[in-house]
C-alpha cells in the first residue's frame, strides 16, 4: 500500500470539501473494494476521506411507498432489516447473498452502487425496482444511472447519499454465483411494480441492464415459464474463463424464471 | 492408557496453540535488526533482459540493498536443480537447464524472479522494487505442453531442443501390442488432468539470519523437509558448508507438496543476510503464491484398454504429455514418471501395460508434486477408462472391477509396471463401499431426482496408492538424488519424560499427537509427558521430511526402531539391577518383568537408573537412555480403497452438487482414527476441488496467468462439499513394524475420478475437469444437438 492522508468526514459537506482539496482524493465507505486494490498497489489515492462517521447516511426508512436506504448502510443491515423484509423481501435476500459475513458487515450500498462492478448484486435491484439514486446534488433515475463498465452518471465531486426503492407488489432476486469470486455470474431482479414489470440483470453485461424481452413476456403472464422461455441474445454479453456469452444469456432466462417463482412465493 | 494409546481418537495436542493464535509461523519470527525483501518479478511470460537499472531503487529512502542476477552470478551462487535424473527411452539422461536464483538474461514465466530489493520495511522494499527498471525485450511464449511439442514452437531453453526434457517409457510394448491384437473390445479415452495451484493457507515465507561471531547461517523457512533444504543450500546453492547452516521450519500452515522444493527466494534471503549483515525476511503475498509456488498436475493423456469378450483386461496403453513448466523444480521429473507410470496397473491384474510420457517445458511456473503427486493422475486415467469400458460393454462398473481385481490370494503381486504390491484386498473394500453407499438403492434415488428435474449419476474410483517411496537402493537406481529413509531419536529424561526427535515434518498432519500416541502406547508414558520435536536441523539428527504420505510408515517406523533400542538398553540395565539374565526379561507397555518371578521395574525407573548410574557398571553399560535410529523401508506401502460418489446435476444451469460421497479406505493399522478421518476429509475436499472448481489458466497468446487470484481461481468452500461417509478395511502392511501405510493423499487421489465418473453417468456426455456449471451446460447442449 502506498502512503496516503487519512481524513474522517464530519458531514457530507465536509467530505466533499476535503475531496475537493485533495489532489487525488477518494471517498472510502466500507473499503471492501477500495482497500484491496490499494493493498495490491493498484490504486494510489493521495487522500482517503472516510465516510464511516456520517451517521445520517446510515439507516433504513420506509415512507410513502418507498424504502429509502442511506448510502452508508451495510449489506448486513439491509439483509436483516425487518422493514426491508416486510416491504421488499427480495432486496433483503439480495443483500444477504453478497460476499461473506465480513464483507456484509463492512460493505455499503452507496459504495456498491458508486463502484458499479459489472457483477455486483445491487445494480440488478436498482434497475429492477426503478430506484432513485440520491446524491448531494440531485436525484438520478435508475434508467439513466448505469453507463458502462465501471461507469455511472456520477460526476466528479458527487456523492451518493441514499437510494430510494419503490415498494413493489411482488419481486424476486436470483443470483448464479461465479464459482471463484461468488459475485454474480448472472443475477436477475424481477419486480411487478404495480405500474409495470421491470427486470434488472447484472453480471451478464458490461453493466447492469434491463431485459426488455422478459419484461414484455411477464407483462402478458407473470409466471416462471413465461420468463424462462424467452431466449436472450448473447451478443455484447460478457465472456470469460468462467462462462461464455451464450451461457450467460441462457442463465438470464433461467434466473429470471426462478426469480419469478420466488416473487410468487415459490 | 487405552484412551491415549494406538487406536484412540485423541484430540490433537497442537491444536491448542493453533486455535488460540499461539502458533509460531515463519512470518511470526522477528529477528533484531530485521530487514524485508521484495522480489522484482517478470511481467512477461518470456522476455530477454536487456538491462536492469537499480540506481533509483538503491537510492530510495529505506532501501538497504538491491541485488540482481549479475550479483548472484558474481557471487558464484549455485543453480536451483532437479534432484531426480530420469533416463529416457533411448537410455539417455533427461535434459536439464540452469536455473539461477535471480534471472541472468532471460525470464521464462510471469512471476520469474529478476531482482530483490531489501528495505527497512515491507513497504520500503516494495516501493524500491517499483523503482528497479528492467528493460525487457518481449518474446513469444508457449504455455500449453501440446503446443510446446509442435515443430517450430518457441524454445524455452536452448539446452532442451523441442522443449522435450525426456521421452520416457515403462512396461513391455511388444507384449502390450500383442494383447491388443487379441482384444474383443478396445476402449479409448482422452483426458486432461487440469493444472492446479496448491494454495496452502500460509504463503511461503523465509527469514535469513547470519551470526558474524560464529559464521553461522540460520534459515527459517516454510519447508516440509528442512534437512533437504540444508543439503541443497550447501551442496547445490553453495552458500556455506552444512555445518554452518541451520534450517528451521517451525509451525507451517500446510504444504500439499509445494513446500518440499528449494525455491529461489529462500536461497536469496539467506545469502543476502550474510551479505548485508542483517536478517532478511520475505513473506509471499497471495499473488506471488499464485505465480511462483510450484503448480501441480497438467497432463494430457490418451489411453486405450484392451479386453476380451467378458471384459477381462488384456492390455493397457497410456501416452501422456506432462507440462513441467519453465524450469525443472526439485522433484518435477519424477512425478509424471516413477510416481505415475508405475501406478497404472491400479487394482487390476492387467497382464501387459505400456506407458510413455513426454516431459515438456513451457513458459509457465514450474510444476512439481502436489498432494498425491503422480498417483492422482494415474488413478484418474485408470478409473476413468475402466468406467468408460463398463459403459460401453454395458457391464455394471462394480462388476467389471470385480472381474479384473488382483485377487487377495495373489500377493505379493508383481505388476507389469515395476512395482510389487505387498498386500491388498480390493474386493473387500469394494464390497464394503457398495454396502455403505447403498448402491442397491441408487435406482430409487435416481428416480426421485428425476422427479425433481435433476440428473443423478453414480461413479466409482477404486484407487491404489504407493506411499513412503522406498527403498533407498531402488530409488537411487532410478535416478533419485537422495535416499528415502527416515531418522528418529527417542530421548528419555532422568525424570521419565520423553522427547522424540523426528525427521518427519508436521505441517497440518498432527504428528505431535500421533507420534506421542505411538511412543506412549509402547513405552507406557502418558502422552502429556512426551514432547515431539520436528522441523529444526539444529535439534533433529537427520530427516528426509514429509511428503508422499510417508510420515507414519517411514518416520513412525524409525521412531519404533529407536524404541527397540531404548527397550533393549533398558533390558540390559534391568538385568544388571535384578541380577537376572537378559533372556528372562520381558517388556510390555513400559514395564519390565522377570519371567517366573514377581520382580518388575518400570521404564521410568530404568531411565532414572540410567541417568543416575550409581549402581551401573558404566564400563559395560553407558549411562543415559537416548537412542537414534535410521529406518529404510523394504518397499512402498500400498493403501487402497473404493470411493463412490453420487452427484445431482441441474440441467438448467449445469451446476453439479455432490449428493453422497462414500470413502472406504485401507490404511492398515490406525493410530489415531480422528486424525485419519480428517486427512481423508481434506483429501476428498481437494479432489472435489480439482473435479468441480479448480483450474490454473494461462492465456495461450500472452502467457499471462488468468487465474492469478481467488477472484478467478475457485477453491472449494464448505458448501461445495458434502458430509462424507468414511469407513475402513484393515489389511496391515506386512513389511513395516507398525503395519501402517499412509492416509494423507488418498482422498485427493481417489475423488476426482469418482466425481467425474458420476457426472459422466448423470449427463451421458464426456467433459473435462473442472466440471464447472458452464462446461456441464455446454456438454449437455452438445449432447442435445447431436441427438436432434
Ligand atoms: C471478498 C469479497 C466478496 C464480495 N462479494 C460481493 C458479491 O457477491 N456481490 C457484490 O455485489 N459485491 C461483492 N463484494 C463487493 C462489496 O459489496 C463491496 O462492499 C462494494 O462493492 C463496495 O462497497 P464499499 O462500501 O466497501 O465501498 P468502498 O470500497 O469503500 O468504495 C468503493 C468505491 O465507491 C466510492 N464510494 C463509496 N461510497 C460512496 C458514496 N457514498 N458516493 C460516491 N462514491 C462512493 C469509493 O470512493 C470507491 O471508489 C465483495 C467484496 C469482497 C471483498
Amino acid at each position: 500500500m502506498y502512503q496516503f492522508e487519512y481524513h474522517r468526514a464530519t458531514s457530507v459537506e465536509d467530505a466533499l470539501a476535503k475531496l475537493k482539496k485533495a489532489s487525488d482524493g477518494k471517498l472510502v465507505a466500507g473499503g471492501m473494494t477500495l482497500i484491496p486494490t490499494m493493498k495490491q498497489r493498484l490504486a494510489q489515492p493521495s487522500d482517503l476521506i472516510d465516510l464511516g462517521g456520517l451517521k445520517d447516511l446510515r439507516g433504513i426508512k420506509v415512507e410513502g411507498g418507498k424504502v429509502v436506504i442511506g448510502a452508508m448502510t451495510r449489506h448486513f443491515d439491509v439483509a436483516n432489516s425487518a422493514d426491508v423484509k416486510k416491504a421488499i423481501p427480495a432486496l433483503a435476500v439480495l443483500a444477504g447473498g453478497i460476499g461473506d459475513p465480513m464483507v456484509r458487515y463492512r460493505g455499503t450500498i452507496g459504495g456498491s452502487i458508486a463502484n458499479s462492478d459489472p457483477s455486483a448484486d445491487y445494480p440488478a435491484a436498482v434497475l429492477g425496482l426503478g430506484a432513485t439514486i440520491k446524491t448531494n446534488k440531485r436525484e438520478i433515475a435508475a434508467d439513466s444511472y448505469f453507463k458502462g463498465l465501471f461507469e455511472t452518471a456520477l460526476e466528479a465531486g458527487e456523492m451518493i447519499t441514499a437510494v430510494s426503492f419503490p415498494v413493489a407488489k411482488r419481486a424476486g432476486y436470483m443470483k448464479f454465483p461465479q464459482p471463484a469470486s461468488r459475485y454474480a455470474m448472472v443475477g436477475v431482479f424481477v419486480a411487478d411494480t404495480g405500474s409495470g414489470i421491470r427486470v434488472g440483470v447484472t453480471g451478464a453485461g458490461p453493466c447492469a441492464f434491463r431485459a426488455k424481452d422478459i419484461e414484455a413476456a411477464l407483462a402478458k403472464s407473470f409466471t416462471p415459464d413465461a420468463a424462462g422461455t424467452v431466449k436472450i441474445a448473447s451478443k455484447g454479453l460478457n465472456s470469460d474463463i468462467h462462462g461464455s456469452a451464450e451461457y450467460r444469456a441462457h442463465l438470464v432466462s433461467v434466473m429470471a424464471k426462478r426469480a419469478v417463482a420466488q416473487a410468487l412465493g415459490g | 492408557m487405552a484412551e491415549t494409546g494406538i487406536g484412540a481418537a485423541v484430540r490433537r495436542k497442537e491444536d491448542q496453540r493453533f486455535l488460540t493464535g499461539a502458533g509460531n509461523y515463519v512470518d511470526d519470527i522477528a529477528r533484531p535488526g530485521q530487514t524485508y525483501a521484495c522480489f522484482v518479478r517478470s511481467p512477461h511470460a518470456h522476455a530477454r533482459i536487456r538491462s536492469v537499472d537499480t540506481k533509483k531503487a538503491a537510492a530510495a529512502a529505506g532501501v538497504v540493498a538491491v541485488f540482481t542476477g549479475k550479483d548472484v552470478a558474481d557471487a558464484k551462487l549455485g543453480s536451483l536443480f532437479c534432484g531426480w535424473m530420469v533416463t529416457d527411452r533411448h537410455g539417455q539422461p533427461m535434459k536439464t537447464t540452469p536455473h539461477p536464483v535471480l534471472a541472468a538474461d532471460t525470464v521464462r514465466y510471469v512471476g520469474d524472479h529478476v531482482a530483490v530489493v531489501i528495505g527497512e520495511s515491507r513497504e520500503a522494499a516494495a516501493a524500491g522494487a517499483e523503482l528497479v527498471s528492467v528493460d525487457y525485450q518481449a518474446l513469444p511464449a508457449v504455455v500449453s505442453s501440446v503446443a510446446a511439442l509442435k515443430s517450430g514452437a518457441t524454445q524455452v531453453h536452448k539446452d532442451v531442443p523441442g522443449n522435450l526434457v525426456y521421452d520416457w517409457v515403462l512396461g513391455d510394448q511388444a507384449a502390450t501390442e500383442t494383447a491388443f491384437k487379441r482384444a474383443a473390445h478396445v476402449t479409448k479415452i482422452d483426458l486432461v488432468n487440469n493444472r492446479l495451484i496448491p494454495n496452502a493457507i500460509e504463503p511461503r515465507a523465509s527469514v535469513g539470519d547470519y551470526d558474524r561471531g560464529t559464521d553461522q547461517l540460520t534459515l527459517y523457512t516454510t519447508s516440509q523437509n528442512p534437512h533437504v533444504h540444508r543439503l541443497a543450500l550447501s551442496a547445490f546453492i553453495q552458500i556455506a558448508p552444512e555445518t554452518k547452516i541451520r534450517v528451521v521450519a517451525p509451525d507451517i500452515g500446510g504444504g500439499f507438496g509445494s513446500k518440499i522444493f528449494i525455491y529461489a527466494e529462500e536461497c536469496v534471503v539467506l545469502w543476502a543476510a550474510k551479505k548485508i549483515g542483517r536478517p532478511v525476511k520475505w513473506t509471499a503475498d497471495r499473488v506471488e503464491a499464485f505465480q511462483s509456488d510450484a503448480h501441480g498436475r497438467d497432463h494430457v493423456t490418451h489411453a486405450e484398454l484392451a479386453m476380451d469378450k467378458d471384459g477381462k483386461f488384456l492390455g493397457f496403453k497410456v501416452s501422456t504429455i506432462a507440462n513441467l513448466g519453465a524450469y525443472l523444480s526439485t522433484f518435477s521429473s519424477s512425478v509424471p514418471t516413477y510416481l505415475y507410470g508405475t501406478l497404472l496397473a491400479g487394482q487390476y491384474a492387467t497382464p501387459a501395460i505400456f506407458c510413455e510420457v513426454k516431459g515438456v517445458l513451457t513458459h509457465t511456473a514450474p510444476v512439481d508434486a502436489y498432494r498425491g503427486a503422480g498417483r492422482p493422475e494415474a488413478t484418474y486415467v485408470v478409473e476413468r477408462i475402466v468406467e468408460e469400458a463398463a459403459r460401453q460393454l454395458k457391464i455394471d462398473p462394480a462388476e467389471l472391477r470385480r472381474r479384473n481385481f488382483i485377487a487377495p490370494s495373489a500377493f505379493p503381486y508383481q505388476t507389469p509396471v515395476a512395482l510389487q504390491y505387498d498386500s491388498g484386498n480390493y474386493v473387500g473394500a469394494l464390497d464394503k463401499a457398495l454396502k455403505v453407499a447403498d448402491y442397491a438403492g441408487f435406482a430409487r434415488r435416481k428416480a426421485e431426482s428425476t422427479k425433481r428435474g435433476k440428473l443423478r449419476g453414480v461413479g466409482f474410483s477404486s484407487y491404489i496408492e504407493a506411499c513412503g517411496i522406498a527403498p533407498s537402493q531402488v530409488v537411487g537406481s532410478l535416478g533419485a538424488g537422495v535416499g528415502l529413509y527416515e531418522a528418529a531419536e527417542v530421548r528419555f529424561n532422568a525424570t521419565g519424560g520423553v522427547t522424540v526427535f523426528t525427521g518427519s515434518h508436521s505441517h497440518g498432519q498432527g504428528h505431535e499427537t500421533t507420534f506421542a500416541q505411538l511412543v506412549g502406547d509402547r513405552l507406557g508414558v502418558p502422552i502429556e509427558n512426551i514432547e515431539v520435536v520436528h522441523g529444526d536441523t539444529g535439534r533433529i539428527p537427520f530427516g528426509m521430511g514429509t511428503y508422499g504420505s510417508r510420515s507414519l510408515a517411514v518416520g513412525g517406523s524409525a521412531i519404533d526402531k529407536a524404541m527397540d533400542k531404548i527397550i533393549a538398553k533398558g533390558r540390559k540395565i534391568v538385568a544388571h539391577l535384578m541380577e537376572a539374565s537378559e533372556g528372562d526379561i520381558e517388556f510390555k507397555k513400559g514395564m519390565y518383568t522377570v519371567a517366573g518371578t514377581d520382580k518388575k521395574m518400570s521404564l521410568g525407573e530404568v531411565a532414572f537408573a540410567a541417568y543416575v548410574p550409581h549402581k551401573l557398571p558404566t564400563d559395560q553399560i553407558e549411562p543415559g537412555l537416548d537412542e537414534t535410529a535410521f529406518y529404510d523401508p523394504k518397499n512402498f506401502t500400498f493403501p487402497f480403497g473404493t470411493h463412490i460418489c453420487e452427484v445431482e446435476v441441474d440441467p438448467e444451469t449445469g451446476r453439479t452438487s455432490i449428493a453422497k460421497f462414500t470413502a472406504i479406505d485401507d490404511f492398515g493399522h490406525i493410530v489415531n482414527p480422528m486424525i485419519v478421518e480428517g486427512q481423508v476429509h481434506g483429501g476428498i475436499g481437494q479432489g472435489i476441488g480439482q473435479a468441480l472448481l479448480e483450474a490454473c489458466v494461462y492465456d495461450e497468446k500472452t502467457g499471462q496467468l488468468l487465474t492469478g487470484s481467488m477472484m478467478d481461481y475457485a477453491l472449494p468452500r464448505a458448501d461445495d462439499v458434502p458430509s462424507y461417509t468414511v469407513g475402513l478395511t484393515t489389511t496391515p502392511c506386512p513389511h513395516n513394524p507398525l503395519g501402517v501405510k499412509g492416509c494423507g493423499e488418498a482422498g485427493a487421489i481417489a475423488a476426482p475420478a469418482a466425481v467425474m465418473n458420476a457426472i459422466t453417468d448423470a449427463i451421458g456426455a464426456p467433459l473435462e475437469m473442472p466440471a464447472t456449471p458452464a462446461r456441464v451446460w455446454a456438454a449437455l447442449q452438445k449432447r442435445a444437438a447431436k441427438a436432434a
